[in-house]
C-alpha cells in the first residue's frame, strides 16, 4: 500500500509523517514516533493498554486508523507528566500500589484522566464503571481506587493551597 | 522508634515512575538498527506428521530475509532436565493446534504475514487425544514415542497408614472434583529481541544478546546454549521490564528460542512479539485437573486420612509437568496435621498446548477439592467450618508425614483474624437466603528447596558495590516482574547498611552483569534473593565498619549503622539504643553526594581538627573504608539448608521449602437462584508472610492473588473443541474487570520466620488457592449446593440448583452434573463438519459408538 503524508498532533507537537492509510494509531505512535508508553496487550480493544486521549476523550489506539485522527489533539502517557515531574495521578499510582508490573498502567492513567476531565468528583461506582474498559492482571483494581481518590485529593489541595502559597 | 528504618514501611516501587510515565521499556518497546520482524507459522492440526515443507514461494517474496524451519536448530530442550521434548520448530510432528512449524523473518510485519500464507506445508493428520483419561489408554499414535500410554509421569506415594486411618474415621467423604484449565493472561504478550555481534577475530557472528520477557534469565541462557550449541558465556540475556508473569514466563517459551535461531539465520537482529492469540497457544497455564478425593474425620473434627488420585491434562509437552503433579501431592501436607496420606498422581499428555507453572503451582486445584470436602465433613459432624480447621493445626516446629519441615506457622492467627474481621460467627447464620459466607485456608512454598537443575550451586547470589560517595549498587539476578523484587532488594540492602533507600540502585537480571539467580518462580525471590542480599550487605558492612572503627578509635562491635549515619554506642555497655547525632539535621554534611570525592581533602582536614568522632555520616564511613581496604565489594549467596530439603522417597524433591506462607479467607457471596449468577461481595484475606517488608506490596500481592483466584472460581476457563481453543482473547477468556471485582480486605499476619530475611516469607501465591474453595463454600452456605467443577458459571450453578430440586435437568452443561462431574467435556461449535477437520482418536469418548471421525 502506498504511503501518504499526514500531519498528526501528539502531545502538543505536530509531526508530518508518511504512513500507510491502513496504519493503526498505536503502531504509528510506537514505531514512527517511538512513543512506546502506549502498550499493545491485545489486538482487538479488549484490554485498554493502548488507551490515548483524542481531543480529551479516551480511545483505544489499537483499533483506530492513524490517518483518521489528522488534525485532532492526541495525548499519550508521555504527554501526562508536567514540566518533567509526575502528575498527581502518576504519583498516586506509584504510592498506592496502583501499578505492579506497570504494563496496563499508561492505559489506566489515560482512562482516569478522561474520567476526571468529565467528572472531577466521581463516586466509587463511577470509577469502577470507567475503569472497566481496561484490564489489569496484577492488582485486582483495589489499590487503584485508593490511588485515584488520593490523586483527586492532591489535585484539590494543590488548587486551594497554591494561591495562599503565592 | 521501630526496630527498622526502611523494612516494614509502605514504599513505592523503585521503578514506579518508569511505569506510570510510560518511560520504562518492556521487550517489545526495544528496537535496534536494522532490526527485522519474525512471524511464526502455527500448526492448524492437533496431531499431524510433517510431510513436506516448501518455502520457495515465501522466499521469493520481496522483503523476506530468511525462513527458519525445524532442521535449522534440531537440538531438543525443555525447562526440566527430564523433559527435553521440545524443539525450536517442529522437526517431524506437530502436537497441538498452534505448535510451531516455521518462522518468517522479514522487513516488516505485513510482509512477514503475507509470507506465512505462501509457505506450503503438507501434513499427514493423525488421530488426536483430547481427554486425559482416554489418552492414558493409548497404544497407537502416541504423542511422544518414548511415553507409553501418553503418560508423562506418574507418582504413587503412601505416608502413614491410610487404610487404618479410614478405618478409624467416624465420617468419610468421597467425591470427584474437576477444575478446568486456566491461563496467566499476563497483560504483556511475550516478546523477544535477539541480536548477534560480529566476532572481531573470526569476522563471523559471535556473541548473542537476547532481551526477553522472562522470569528466568538464567534458564533461558542455559536452554539457548543447548539449542544453539554455544557456550553460556557467549550468550547474554537481559530482562527488561516484564509486564506480568504469573508463571507464564517462568520457562523458555518457543519464541525465545525461535528469535535467536532466526537472528542467526537472518544475520540481523530479529524481534518476535506474540499476538494475544499466540499467547494463549503458548499457554503453560494451570492444567485441567480431575481430583478423586477421599477424606476421613473423627467426630471431634480430627482428620484421620486423605487419599487423592489426581489426573492432570498436561498438553503436548512436558514443560513443568513433573513438578506440577508432585506439588499437587506434596502440598496435601504442611497446611494441616494429616497423619495418613495416599497420593496417586498422573501427568498425562494430550494434543493441546502444554500446561506449566501458574501462580500457586500445583496446589490450587487440589486445595479447591480438599477445602470443599473439609467443609462438607464439617457440615456432616455439625461443626463450624472455621473450627474444623482449627482442630487440625500442626504443632511446629515439626516435620510432616511427607517430610516437609514447618517452622513459622501463622495459620492459627490467620483463621482467628479473618473470622473476627468478617464477623463470621455472628453473621454466618443471619444472612438472608441466597447470601452466604465461606471459609478456606491455603499455603505455599517460599521457594523450592531443591532447584530444578540439581546441583549444589547457591539458588541466589547478590553482589554489592559501594561507590566513594556512598552510592550503593546491588547486582542481583532476581527478576522483577511487577511483584516488587527490585524494591525488596533495595530495601533489604538499605536496611542492612543503615543507609537511605535513595542511595541504592538495583541492577537486575542481566546475565553479563549479575550473578546467578535461578529466577522468579515458586515464590522464592524474597526468601532466597532477599537472604543473599542481606548477606552481601552484611559482608560489605563489615568492611565499612572496620574502616569507620579505625577512624573513630573504637571496636567494630560498638558501631550502629542507621539512617545514613554510623554512630558509636553511648559508651555504656549494653546500651544499643540509637540516638540520632544532634548536629545531623542542622549542619549540612561535609562531603555530600554531589561533591563526592572532590571534598575529600577538606573532609580529612576537618576530621583532623575535630579528633576522633562518635559518629560519621554514611559517606564519611564509606570513604574511610575505601581508604583502608580499597574497593568496597560484598557478595552473599543463599542455598536452602539440608534439613529443609525433604525426604528420600521418589519425587521427594518437590514440595520442600525453607518456609511456608499461610492464608485463611472468608468470602461473602450471593447467588441469584433464577439466573445462577454468583456475585462475590467481599473477601477477607489473612496471609502470613513472615514479615511484611513492604506492606503496600504485600497487600497488593494478597489482593492480586485473591482476585486471580476469584477469576478462576467464577469466570475464567479455557474452552476447547477438538483441540482448538474457542476463546483465545481477553474478552472471551473473561478475566474480571473492575465491575466484577469485589472489595478485598488484606490482613497481614507476621509470624517472623527464623530463616527468612528479617523474618519474611512469600506473599504472592499462597493466597490464591484459598479463594476458590472459600467461594465454593460460600455458595453452599448461600443456596445449599456444592459445586464440584470450577469455574462456577451461571450454567453450572443453575444446573446444580435444578438437580437439587429434582427438576428436569436443564441440559446447559451437556449432560454433566456439576455437583458430580464424571469426566472431561468439551463445548463450543463443531469443527468436524462433514468429516472435515481433525480426526479424534478412536479411544476418544466422543467417538465411541460411531463409525468414523467427525462424530460431532
Amino acid at each position: 500500500m502506498k504511503k501518504e503524508l499526514v500531519e498528526l498532533r501528539v502531545n502538543g507537537r505536530s509531526y508530518e509523517l508518511a504512513i500507510e492509510p491502513s496504519a493503526l494509531l498505536l503502531d504509528v505512535l510506537r514505531q514512527e514516533l517511538q512513543l512506546t508508553g502506549s502498550k499493545r496487550g491485545c489486538d482487538d480493544s479488549s484490554c485498554g493498554a493502548c488507551t490515548v486521549l483524542v481531543d480529551g476523550v479516551a480511545v483505544m489506539s489499537c483499533t483506530v486508523l492513524a490517518a483518521s485522527r489528522e488534525g485532532r489533539e492526541i495525548t499519550t502517557i508521555e504527554g501526562v507528566s508536567e514540566h518533567g515531574s509526575l502528575a498527581a495521578i502518576q504519583k498516586a499510582y506509584g504510592d498506592w500500589g496502583g501499578a505492579q508490573c506497570g504494563f496496563c498502567t499508561p492505559g489506566f492513567i489515560m482512562t482516569v484522566k478522561s474520567l476526571l476531565a468529565e467528572n472531577p468528583d466521581p463516586s466509587e461506582a463511577d470509577v469502577r464503571a470507567a475503569l472497566s474498559s481496561n484490564l489489569c492482571r496484577c492488582t485486582g483494581y483495589n489499590q487503584m481506587y485508593e490511588a485515584i481518590r488520593s490523586a483527586i485529593a492532591a489535585e484539590r489541595a494543590g488548587k486551594t493551597e497554591s494561591p495562599v502559597a503565592r | 522508634m521501630s526496630d527498622f528504618s526502611i523494612i516494614g514501611k509502605p514504599t513505592a516501587l523503585i521503578d514506579a515512575a518508569e511505569k506510570t510515565t510510560g518511560a520504562g521499556k518492556y521487550s517489545d518497546d526495544l528496537s535496534l538498527p536494522g532490526m527485522l520482524v519474525g512471524k511464526i507459522l502455527h500448526a492448524p492440526y492437533p496431531h499431524a506428521r510433517l510431510k513436506r515443507t516448501d518455502t520457495t514461494r515465501a522466499e521469493a517474496l520481496d522483503g523476506v530475509i530468511a525462513i527458519v524451519i525445524g532442521k535449522d536448530a534440531p537440538n531438543p530442550y525443555g525447562i526440566l532436565p527430564v523433559g527435553h521434548d521440545e524443539h525450536a520448530l517442529a522437526l517431524d510432528k506437530v502436537r497441538y493446534v498452534g505448535d510451531n512449524v516455521a518462522c518468517v523473518v522479514a522487513v516488516s510485519e505485513a510482509v512477514a504475514e503475507r509470507a506465512l500464507e505462501l509457505l506450503d506445508v503438507d501434513y499427514e493428520v493423525l488421530p488426536a487425544y483430547f481427554d486425559p483419561e482416554e489418552s492414558m489408554k493409548a497404544t497407537t499414535d502416541l504423542i511422544h514415542d518414548n511415553k507409553p500410554g501418553n503418560l508423562e509421569k506418574d507418582y504413587h506415594h503412601v505416608f502413614g497408614d491410610p487404610d487404618q486411618g479410614f478405618a478409624d474415621a467416624d465420617h468419610v467423604a468421597e467425591a470427584r472434583f474437576i477444575a478446568n484449565e486456566v491461563t496467566h493472561a499476563a497483560m504483556e504478550p511475550h516478546s523477544t529481541l535477539a541480536s548477534f555481534e560480529i566476532d572481531p577475530h573470526t569476522g563471523k557472528p559471535g556473541r548473542l544478546t537476547v532481551w526477553s520477557s522472562t522470569q528466568v534469565p538464567y534458564y533461558l541462557q542455559h536452554k539457548l546454549s543447548l539449542v544453539l550449541e554455544m557456550p553460556m558465556s557467549q550468550i547474554r540475556v537481559i530482562k527488561p521490564l516484564v509486564g506480568g508473569g504469573f508463571g507464564g514466563k517462568s520457562e523458555v517459551i518457543p519464541l525465545e528460542i525461535i528469535a535467536a535461531v532466526a537472528a542467526r539465520k537472518a544475520q540481523a537482529p530479529v524481534k518476535i512479539t506474540y499476538t494475544r492469540e499466540e499467547v494463549f497457544w503458548a499457554h503453560r497455564g494451570r492444567p485441567r485437573t480431575i481430583i478423586d478425593l477421599k477424606t476421613g474425620v473423627k467426630n471431634d473434627g480430627r482428620i484421620t486420612a486423605v487419599k487423592a488420585r489426581v489426573v492432570q491434562d498436561g498438553g503436548a509437552y512436558c514443560s513443568y509437568g513433573v513438578v506440577t503433579i508432585l506439588y499437587s501431592g506434596a502440598l496435601l501436607g504442611a497446611l494441616y496435621d494429616i497423619p495418613n496420606i495416599q497420593y496417586d498422581g498422573y501427568r498425562v499428555l494430550t494434543n493441546k498446548p502444554a500446561c506449566g507453572a501458574m501462580r500457586g503451582h500445583g496446589t490450587v486445584n487440589v486445595r479447591f477439592a480438599f477445602e470443599s470436602q473439609l467443609d462438607e465433613l464439617a457440615a456432616k459432624i455439625g461443626m463450624d467450618p472455621a473450627e474444623i480447621r482449627q482442630r487440625n493445626l500442626l504443632q511446629p516446629p515439626c516435620i510432616t508425614v511427607n517430610g516437609l519441615r514447618v517452622q513459622s506457622y501463622g495459620l492459627p492467627e490467620c483463621i482467628e483474624k479473618t473470622v473476627a474481621r468478617s464477623g463470621w460467627k455472628e453473621r454466618r447464620h443471619t444472612l438472608p437466603k441466597g447470601r452466604g459466607l465461606g471459609i478456606a485456608c491455603s499455603h505455599y512454598v517460599s521457594g523450592a528447596a531443591n532447584s530444578i537443575i540439581r546441583s549444589d550451586m547457591p539458588h541466589s547470589t547478590v553482589n554489592i558495590k559501594i561507590d566513594r560517595d556512598g552510592g550503593v549498587v546491588v547486582y542481583t539476578g532476581a527478576s522483577e516482574i511487577g511483584q516488587g523484587s527490585d524494591t525488596m532488594t533495595a530495601q533489604i540492602a538499605a536496611e542492612a547498611l543503615g543507609c537511605s533507600l535513595a542511595r541504592v540502585r538495583v541492577i537486575a537480571a542481566d546475565t553479563d552483569l549479575t550473578p546467578i539467580d535461578i529466577g522468579s518462580y515458586s515464590s522464592r525471590v524474597t526468601f532466597m534473593a532477599g537472604n543473599a542480599t542481606l548477606r552481601a550487605a552484611q559482608e560489605v558492612k563489615r568492611l565499612i565498619a572496620a574502616g569507620a572503627a579505625k577512624k573513630m578509635n573504637c571496636a567494630v562491635e560498638e558501631l550502629i549503622f542507621r539512617d545514613d549515619t554510623v554512630i558509636r554506642k553511648n559508651g555504656q555497655a549494653g546500651t544499643d539504643t540509637f540516638v540520632r547525632p544532634p548536629d545531623q539535621s542542622s549542619t549540612p554534611s561535609v562531603s555530600g553526594r554531589v561533591e563526592g570525592q572532590i571534598l575529600r581533602g577538606s573532609l580529612q582536614q576537618k576530621r583532623k581538627e575535630e579528633g576522633p568522632k562518635d559518629h560519621m555520616t554514611f559517606e564519611e564511613a564509606v570513604v574511610a573504608a575505601i581508604d583502608f581496604h580499597g574497593a568496597l565489594i560484598g557478595t552473599g549467596s543463599y542455598a536452602p539448608p539440608p534439613e529443609a530439603r525433604g525426604g528420600k522417597h521418589k519425587g521427594a524433591g518437590v514440595g520442600p521449602s525453607p518456609a511456608y506462607s499461610y492464608s485463611a479467607q472468608v468470602a461473602e457471596v450471593s447467588v441469584d437462584e433464577d439466573t445462577g449468577e454468583v456475585t462475590v461481595h467481599k473477601v477477607w484475606a489473612a496471609h502470613d508472610c513472615g514479615r511484611a517488608l513492604n506492606p503496600i506490596s504485600v497487600e497488593g500481592q494478597i489482593i492480586g492473588s485473591v482476585w486471580m483466584g476469584m477469576g478462576q472460581a467464577l469466570t475464567e476457563e479455557m474452552v476447547w473443541k477438538d483441540g482448538l481453543l474457542m476463546n483465545p482473547g481477553l474478552l472471551e477468556y473473561r478475566s474480571p474487570s473492575s465491575i466484577e471485582s469485589p472489595e478485598i480486605e488484606p490482613i497481614i499476619v507476621e509470624s517472623i520466620d527464623p530463616e527468612g530475611p528479617f523474618g519474611a516469607k512469600e506473599c504472592s501465591e499462597g493466597s490464591l488457592a484459598a479463594t476458590i474453595p472459600a467461594i465454593a463454600n460460600a455458595i453452599y452456605a448461600a443456596v445449599g449446593v456444592r459445586l464440584h467443577e470450577s469455574p462456577f458459571t451461571p450454567e453450572r450453578v443453575l444446573a446444580a440448583l435444578r438437580a437439587r430440586k429434582n427438576a428436569k435437568a436443564l441440559n446447559l452443561t451437556e449432560g454433566v452434573d456439576p455437583t458430580a462431574p464424571s469426566s472431561f467435556r468439551e463445548h463450543g461449535g463443531s469443527l468436524c463438519h462433514k468429516g472435515k477437520g481433525p480426526e479424534r482418536h478412536p479411544l476418544d469418548p466422543s467417538r465411541l459408538g460411531t463409525q468414523s471421525g467427525g462424530a460431532d
